[in-house]
């Protein structure tokens, strides 16, 4: 096969992609989507193996990688319940990352294979390509593992910082640059190592001083790390599809991180520089001021029964407690009682992006019936019931009134202002910012302090 | 004068990243997770220089550490690409419109 009719069929691959992710703009298109994108990997794929056109022993091992990964990835993919999607998500960010840093290796230590000049003697440009794409790749990798055992569980979500830790990022940062700067010199293995080295220690230490709730950010940051290594391994490639998809998934990436932080009116910055939520002083000193009411059960199903609408507003509470098959049996129940069950979702809701929707689409509930937090928030003040579970700061009136707390200024859903609120919520403790929920001492509210999916499958007992 | 063909990828690179951020605003938020998923999957196109690096050389060098590199890049990318794509057809199939029976 000719290098140009390759060429032009990785360009094919690369429109594909950008049909799959076009797909997503509405629910209806968006399976024809992915099929466009697994379209565009086969033919990606299969003209890589036709135009080396060497089908020797070699060939044997790479199908056998190839359908032992694939089995495994498949495996992984019917298995996995849908509450663990961003662990899921994490972990498979840092295949990426590893990928491109084997690729990266594999080109530098055999230069010819991939014409770009033979041992000692690379390219200038291919050089810098390679290494700047093994170093993303690698901060990809050791930051999404950080991620991935947080999310899971394994590693405490609760921030990691000590004195002077930006400086050394910083210094980090520099010494990759400077190293890349004498590899385009001497062409020496050791400082392609070095590069290696640093940039796993450096992904490493940005990610530990993030705590849980910036997850949607540091999942989508991530994201696009992975793209920008697989963009730098495909200038260094010199393959279209690779620039393309890593252009594609690194600007995705990127907007996600951004629609995430407006979720939280947050920058970027103090996001990625960490440390939220570490101190939980200011929430002390209004404690005790007032008593709450709270409830049980049998309330909250009579309370919900005679009303004529309720929002549901899921929270990673939901997640965590499993509860989104109890909260959808929940609202059928209403339903048949006559009442009008939507569902509100904040940007930050959850552990990822559209962390909500997924768990309620995954308890069939119609997405027609899920709203985001701009389409929604007027309706708060003529609904009778507001269902908060699982949900906390994002709900907290504070942000709208108090210039000192640290949410100040955080768009959030005016749970407030509808006839009543019922909070289902462990216990009093403040949420992840650490800051006392004004909501909770309201005349208007009523706590029902239990596990998510016990409460809900409590209330729906008491509906029958 | 000729042009390096290396500004030919670079205007690739450039253009697309346009296409990414338009084609990106326009996904609905509640596929927000599909979207990462399906990223995840495509990025891992990555493979076919795993591919190239994996069958280079005959039979004697197939151990080479470069070829052992590809071999593992081939192993982590086939991971991603069958359980992104996998994982992301499993979450769209769940947003299917609900025939309304009651």
């Amino acid at each position: 096969m000719s290098a140009n009719l390759l060429a032009i069929f990785y360009l094919i691959s690369g429109g594909l992609f950008i049909l799959a992710l076009r797909g997503l703009s509405s629910p209806e298109t968006s399976r024809r989507g992915n099929l466009f994108g697994i379209l565009g990997m086969i033919i990606a794929i299969t003209v890589t193996f036709l135009s080396i056109g060497n089908f020797s022993i070699g060939f044997i091992y790479v199908l056998i990688f190839l359908l032992v990964g694939g089995s495994i990835g498949a495996f992984i993919a019917y298995k996995i319940p849908m509450t663990a999607m961003p662990e899921l998500v994490a972990g498979f960010h840092s295949l990426v990352g590893l990928a491109a840093v084997f690729v990266a290796v594999s080109a530098f230590l055999n230069p010819q294979v991939f014409n770009l000049g033979s041992p000692g003697d690379i390219k200038l440009s291919s050089l810098i390509e390679m290494s700047i794409g093994a170093a993303i790749g690698a901060i990809t990798f050791s930051g999404s593992i950080i991620a991935f055992l947080k999310l899971r569980g394994i590693m405490s979500g609760s921030p990691i910082t000590f004195i002077g830790q930006h400086y050394i990022n910083l210094l980090l940062g520099l010494s990759i640059i400077v190293l890349i700067f004498y590899l385009s010199k001497t062409q020496s293995d050791n400082i392609f190592w070095g590069i290696i080295a640093i940039s796993f220690l450096l992904g490493f230490l940005l990610i530990i001083p993030i705590g849980g709730a910036d997850m949607p950010v540091v999942i989508s940051m991530l994201n696009s790390y992975s793209g920008w290594a697989a963009a730098g391994i495909g200038f260094t490639l010199e393959n279209t599809a690779l620039i393309i998809t890593g252009a594609l998934v690194g600007s995705s990436g990127a907007i996600l991180s951004y629609i995430m932080c407006q979720g939280m009116n947050r920058s970027f910055f103090s996001v990625i520089l960490g440390g939220f939520g570490a101190t939980d002083e200011n929430s002390k000193k209004d404690k005790n001021r007032k008593p709450v009411k709270s409830g049980n059960a049998e309330d909250a199903a009579f309370l919900m029964k005679n009303a004529s609408s309720v929002i549901i507003v899921p929270g990673y509470g939901m997640a965590v407690a499993q509860a989104q098959h109890a909260v959808k049996e929940m609202a059928d129940n209403l339903k048949k009682n006559g009442v009008k069950v939507s569902y509100a979702v904040h940007p930050v809701a959850g552990r990822m992006p559209g962390h909500m929707n997924v768990l309620l689409a995954e308890a069939n509930v119609p997405y027609d019936e899920v709203f985001e937090q701009e389409n929604i928030n007027n309706d708060f003040a003529s609904t009778d019931v507001a269902f908060v579970i699982g949900a906390n700061d994002v709900t907290n009136p504070i942000a709208k009134t108090d210039p000192q707390s640290p949410i100040y200024g955080m768009p959030i859903l005016d749970v407030e202002k509808s006839k009543s609120v019922l909070f289902v919520k462990r216990s009093l403790s403040p949420g992840y910012a650490g800051i006392d929920n004004e909501l909770f001492y309201r005349d208007n509210t009523l706590m029902l302090f239990a596990d998510a999916k016990k409460m809900t499958e409590e209330i729906v007992k008491n509906l029958d | 004068m000729e042009i390096d063909p290396f500004i030919f990828r670079l205007s690739i690179f450039i253009l697309s990243i346009f296409v990414g951020y338009y084609v990106v605003w326009s996904v609905t938020p509640s596929l927000h997770t599909p979207l990462m998923s399906v990223t995840n999957a495509i990025s891992s196109v990555i493979i076919v220089g795993a591919i190239i690096a994996g069958l280079s050389g005959d039979i004697k060098s197939i151990f080479d550490t470069s070829n052992i590199f590809g071999f593992l890049a081939i192993f982590l990318a086939a991971i991603n690409i069958f359980g992104g794509f996998l994982v992301t057809q499993r979450m769209l199939q769940m947003y299917k419109k609900k025939k309304k029976n009651k």
